[in-house]
């Protein structure tokens, strides 16, 4: 193989991405602890997940489902024109999947400020008084929502810092680990939400 | 003195940089220089924890409050546990040892990712010291233990937020490590080195970093969730939530018990190098030892309700996480066997690695039978929180770990840095180490059999003996360590020269200068034989 005989610090773009494929596991499996209890809490409190999954807006939530989902191809489509050399339509359609982060965060921020106007964040009056059960749910949706949202905040990130590797020339049609990298965490984001809105909007 | 270079190439230790003296550390990507970051940093936080342990073994010297109060007690062990497990014993062996010859032996120049790599350094210490903060920061010195059960790690007063991060933070680090080893195997593996002509050492650090990479997120988000029920009332695990204080512990030791072989495979890695170079013998049965590595690995993730028999989980998983855990003992077994079958009819030259190593296998073996014990379901509910469990996790993680670490540093040493310690010193050492350790925990195997239950500060006076004996072996232990230490860092500078294969040893870190160049290689080398071949004429 080339990489044995020549520079060990050039990571050809295997390397690179498969250091991305198993970091990628590590993200999965840590929403998996959270998934897993989901399925023990959801067991043991089947009707209080079902009453306070009622409350959640299932506009929004579909709403942000197709927003994610747009966004995963604009950035599909990016390493495309890259690929292809054309640097300007690739940098403007990263531009777009960011956008849409953006948008995705300002549904999330509209969400749960409606959520607050009803005092309802952890900790609060309202929510200790809750049944039991949809404490936890309410418990549950919060971090796991959370929890995702800070994974779009990261992506979006990743992404602007892969414009600015464009731009400078870094990342070009002949390398481009670093967008295909960033493209696929934000495919994990986007996949980790398909999963998160069945499980906490549809359930009612 | 010969403080003068006597090498007739430029080390990685003299190698230059951008930056000159200890900057020329911190920035540094070159993997031998960041495995001996690792190096330093454990040995100073291991000394920390063993102080703090010493300090208990002192109070416990005799019934009643000697030198400290209970709630002191509660903060010291609390500390003493998170140290010795998330800052000394899981990065330990992989990150020294792994980081300084996994690249070498299997002919690259570096890990897969050197800036990653210096990375994982920096978050490493960023968790360590976050570690240490929560001792002083705050509303006192956590004292739930280093296992962090709740529903008391939810509702303590005292700084438990800071060591959960700081395990968070360090296990961000044990991944990144993980991931790298695994790339690095995969991807940078000289020309001709097949899977099976890799040597053990690097198959037990894969079998490890699949561990590290799979076990630790599930403890990541645990942590995080007590954190927020902490933070933010949220109920995952408090009843007067909703939540299940039983699911924490699934979640903790899910990860928690694989993190158990984080810490032994990597040691097992170690004797497994040590015993054919001392035997001038190939390794018998690599297959086996290199296979059973992940087969411990696997099966390993299957264990963990063993810790949780007297929680009231159902009989049936009790039934099958018992089976579970003695099936894991089979290829830790197979290990033992291949190691003595090394030695057999070999030249057995009993330098201070080999003591050593040979040292890990009884004291093992001691661990290993007892996890037996605990591991029936019968025998684990009289044994369940006694003493005796102390001493089976000592024997495991001390004896086996920290025993192979002894080795790994004896053994590496004069490649490390080209100096060799006293031998004369080194058996006195470990003389005193091996005393000191077996009179320090064994006891406690009896006095857990009699009843006395662990975490507890004060007891009855049928113990007094028991516990007299075992804080007298904690001197004598720590007098060990402390000439042990001395020994390594006074010939660090002032030691003979060493020759670049003092054991005459045949893998790849044997056959380049001592201390390696900045690059290991200069040319890539062309892997034909399998490790482990002492024919005279074969090597070299």
């Amino acid at each position: 193989m080339t990489n044995h005989s020549g520079h060990p610090h050039q990571i050809d773009s295997e390397t690179g991405k498969m250091g991305m494929w198993l970091f990628l596991f590590t993200e999965l499996f840590l929403f998996g602890g959270l998934f897993l209890a989901y399925a023990v809490l959801r067991i043991q409190h089947a009707e209080g997940f079902h009453r306070a999954a009622q409350e959640l807006d299932i506009f929004i939530g579909t709403l942000n489902t197709v927003v994610l989902l747009v966004s995963s191809m604009t950035v599909a489509m990016s390493i495309t024109a890259l690929q292809k050399g054309n640097k300007n339509l690739s940098i403007g359609l990263i531009l777009i999947t960011v956008l849409l982060a953006g948008v995705f965060m300002v549904n999330k921020y509209f969400e749960w400020s409606h959520k607050f106007e009803h005092h309802l964040w952890p900790g609060s009056e309202v929510y200790l008084n809750l049944d039991r059960t949809e404490i936890t749910f309410y418990g549950l949706y919060y971090m796991m929502t959370g929890l995702h949202a800070l994974h779009v905040f990261i992506g979006a990130i990743l992404l602007i810092v892969t414009v600015f590797r464009i731009k400078a020339g870094v990342q070009h049609a002949g390398h481009y680990v670093l967008l295909e990298n960033s493209a696929l965490y934000w495919h994990l984001v986007d996949l980790i939400w398909i999963f998160l809105f069945p499980l906490l909007y549809l359930i009612t | 003195m010969g403080n003068e270079n006597k090498y007739t190439h430029v080390s990685y230790l003299e190698h230059q940089g951008r930056f000159k003296g200890i900057m020329s550390w911190l920035t540094s990507t070159d993997h031998k220089k960041i495995g001996l970051m690792y190096l330093y940093a454990i040995v100073v936080f291991f000394l920390a924890a063993a102080v703090l342990g010493l300090l208990m073994r002192i109070e416990k010297m005799n019934p009643g409050a000697d030198i400290m109060d209970a709630q002191t007690y509660n903060g010291i062990f609390t500390l003493h546990g998170v140290i010795m497990i998330f800052i000394v014993v899981i990065p330990g062996i992989a990150a020294v040892f792994g980081n300084f010859f996994l690249p070498i032996m299997i002919g690259a120049k570096d890990v897969a990712f050197p800036k990653l790599n210096l990375f994982s350094w920096y978050v490493y210490i960023t968790g360590a010291i976050l570690g240490v903060l929560s001792q002083f920061a705050g509303d006192g010195p956590p004292d739930t233990g280093w296992t962090f059960y709740v529903p008391y790690s939810a509702d303590s007063n005292t700084n438990v937020i800071f060591a959960l991060t700081a395990a968070f933070v360090l296990g961000f680090s044990s991944i990144l490590t993980g991931l790298n080893f695994i790339v690095t195997i995969h991807r940078l593996r000289a020309p001709g080195m097949s899977w099976f002509k890799m040597p053990l050492f690097p198959w037990s650090l894969y079998a490890t970093a699949w561990i590290q990479l799979l076990a630790t997120p599930i403890v990541g988000i645990t942590l995080l969730m007590v954190i927020a029920e902490r933070v933010l009332h949220i109920g995952f695990f408090d009843p007067a939530l909703g939540g299940d204080p039983l699911l924490f512990q699934h979640l903790f030791w899910i990860y928690s018990h694989p993190a158990v072989y984080v810490m032994i495979l990597p040691a097992m890695g170690v004797v497994t190098e040590i015993f054919p170079t001392f035997s001038q013998k190939p390794v018998f049965g690599y297959g086996a030892i290199a296979i059973s590595s992940l087969a411990i690995a696997f099966v390993g993730y299957f264990v963990w309700g063993h810790h949780m028999f007297t929680t009231g989980i159902s009989y049936w998983s009790r039934w099958f996480f018992s089976f579970l855990t003695f099936i894991v003992a089979v290829p830790s077994a197979i290990k033992v066997f291949n190691w003595i079958s090394t030695m057999y009819g070999g030249s057995i030259d009993l330098k201070p690695p080999l003591l050593y190593a040979i040292s890990f296998i009884f004291l093992f073996l001691i661990g290993g039978f007892t996890g037996l014990t605990l591991g029936a379901l019968a025998t684990n509910v009289h044994l369940h929180d006694t003493d005796f469990v102390v001493a089976h996790f000592h024997y495991i993680i001390f004896g086996g770990m920290g025993f192979a670490f002894f080795a790994a540093m004896h053994y590496w040493y004069p490649k490390i840095y080209g100096r060799m310690y006293s031998d004369k010193l080194a058996y006195i050492a470990w003389g005193i180490l091996f005393v000191g350790f077996n009179l320090l925990y064994f006891p406690l195997f009896i006095i857990g059999i009699q009843g006395m239950p662990r975490r507890y500060f004060d007891y009855l006076p049928e113990f007094h003996t028991g516990q007299m004996i075992s804080s007298i072996g904690a001197y004598i232990l720590f007098t060990g360590l402390i000439l042990m230490i001395g020994n390594l860092i006074y010939h660090r500078r002032r030691g003979a020269v060493a020759p670049s294969n003092p054991w005459n040893g045949v893998t790849l870190e044997w056959q380049i200068e001592s201390p390696p160049t900045h690059e290991n290689f200069d040319e890539i080398p062309v892997i034909k034989h399998p490790p482990y071949l002492f024919k005279k004429n074969d090597t070299n």
